[in-house]
């Protein structure tokens, strides 16, 4: 089973969604001024990405290849619509805290880029798994960037928890005489952070490559000398 | 590459044997099949989003109708009157003095048979995303007992301390400053924002959200103070009419 292990691989970090393919950048820049809403809005992202890869692939046989786009689109919004009513049907104390960021997944055009990239060419299993893991890879980042702007921007951490468990509270990391640094909060602060963490992964696989290059090249190196 | 008789030099002349048409289907054949298999996909999923709403509806509405009574609770504790708020209460055609364009009621609280607050819904329609719905209690000598967003769109962590449960600050959240003022104790121009030139306070990098709210609670304090004594006084059921000026 090397391929789900291959297409878990590309969805966590080789081809992730927004480290590697820098898509999903709206959705992005508005809610991850702090853990809670940025991982909630990614947990929803993960429901309609495994929704929309399972349809798609499902009904591949289906769509004519010359209006894909449009019937994509058509089966994105139809189902973040489902979503967002079942939600506030049946989960309507979640919705109250995740309701107004289930709209917004539809800007977020990772969602059509696996569609497209991948559900359209593979079996429903595979599609649903690169869905779930496209969306993993999207909470991991976005919960990440959530983390660094609020500890900067307000020295907390998980503020707003007791939205959603009501006995949690926000962790004070920062002393509480902590002024706060509102540029980390504000859009260009998502800039800062996010430019911060693709050139972190940048320099992981860099060096990743450099140790595969040192391997590679140490047999021969006591040869030459 | 589709070479058709017209298309071929015209030096030879047209000769007698007939050249048989490719066997494909033609651009036209092929653009209907595609639109009929596009409306098929738009009537599947369109089917799929009604059938939907019709199942969610009524819960959706029922637990709106829960919020609506626990936000009532919110603005006006019910020690504070002592009849049956929901069912004293007038309807309200579509105020655009309020930013309400939908039906809403105004219920009436009395304690002993004497008016002591009006609650009424009213809407800002500047917010920096659209929309901010207020819900407010004022009462019979004009003042706002308090009042809360019901409904809204601002920018989260940024613009939505106008919702209490998102304010950080919560020893004094910032929707609390109006409580118990009123247009005697601060005069209409200093109902805004301090970055207007008013007395309320609004939060550093979302001053939109606070300015919204803020003059929306001013037009709907002075409309409800100026049309107070009627509002009380129609019997319940009936629908608040005003009339042309």
């Amino acid at each position: 089973m090397s391929t789900f292990k291959e297409i878990t691989h590309n969805g966590l970090w080789k081809q992730n969604a927004i480290l590697a393919q820098l898509l999903g950048l709206c959705p992005l820049l508005a809610v991850s001024t702090n853990v809670v809403n940025a991982v909630s809005l990614g947990l929803a992202t993960i429901v309609v990405m495994a929704m929309s890869n399972l349809a798609i692939s499902a009904l591949r046989g289906f769509i004519p290849h010359e209006i894909r786009i449009p019937v994509f689109v058509l089966i994105i919004a139809a189902l973040v619509t489902v979503v967002d009513l079942a939600f506030n049907a049946f989960l309507h104390d979640i919705y109250l805290v995740l309701g107004i960021f289930i709209p917004l997944i539809v800007t977020n055009c990772i969602v059509l880029a696996r569609v497209e990239a991948f559900a359209a060419k593979n079996p429903v299993p595979a599609a649903t798994l690169d869905g779930i893991v496209m969306g993993v890879g999207f909470v991991f980042v976005i919960g990440l960037l959530g983390a660094i702007r609020e500890l900067i921007g307000q020295g907390t951490l998980f503020s707003g928890i007791e939205m959603i468990f009501p006995t949690a509270s926000a962790i004070q990391i920062l002393p509480a005489d902590y002024p706060g640094f509102l540029v980390a909060i504000l859009p260009p602060g998502a800039f800062f952070v996010l430019a911060l963490l693709v050139a972190g992964r940048n320099w992981l696989d860099w060096r990743a490559n450099q140790r595969i290059h040192l391997l590679r090249a140490q047999p021969a190196a006591p040869a030459a000398d | 590459m589709i070479e058709t008789p017209t298309a071929s030099p015209p030096s030879p002349p047209p000769r007698q044997v007939t050249v048989a048409p490719p066997p494909e289907p033609s651009i036209a054949r092929i653009s209907a099949r595609t639109a009929v298999i596009l409306l098929l996909f738009t009537l599947a999923f369109t089917a799929l989003m009604v059938g939907t709403y019709k199942i969610t509806q009524p819960l959706v509405e029922a637990s709106a109708q829960a919020e609506k009574l626990r936000l009532i609770g919110e603005v006006l504790p019910p020690t504070l009157y002592d009849n049956k708020l929901l069912d004293d209460a007038v309807t309200l055609p579509p105020t655009k003095a309020l930013g309400l364009d939908e039906e809403t009621r105004i219920y009436r609280a009395r304690l002993a048979g004497k008016p002591v607050a009006l609650v009424f819904e009213s809407a800002a329609p500047d917010g920096y995303s659209g929309r901010v719905g207020l819900i407010l209690a004022v009462s019979a000598d004009g003042r706002v007992l308090a009042q809360r967003v019901t409904q809204h769109k601002e920018t989260p962590g940024l613009g939505d301390y106008i919702d209490p449960k998102k304010d950080k600050n919560k020893a004094s959240p910032w929707i609390k400053q109006f409580d118990g003022f009123g247009y005697d104790t601060v005069l209409g121009k200093k109902w805004r924002v301090k970055k207007d030139g008013g007395r309320f306070d609004q939060r550093a990098g979302a001053t939109i959200s606070a300015r919204a709210v803020t003059n929306a609670s001013g037009r709907a304090l002075l409309w409800a103070h100026e049309r107070g004594t009627k509002l009380f006084s129609l019997p319940s059921g009936n629908t608040f009419e005003e009339k042309a000026p």
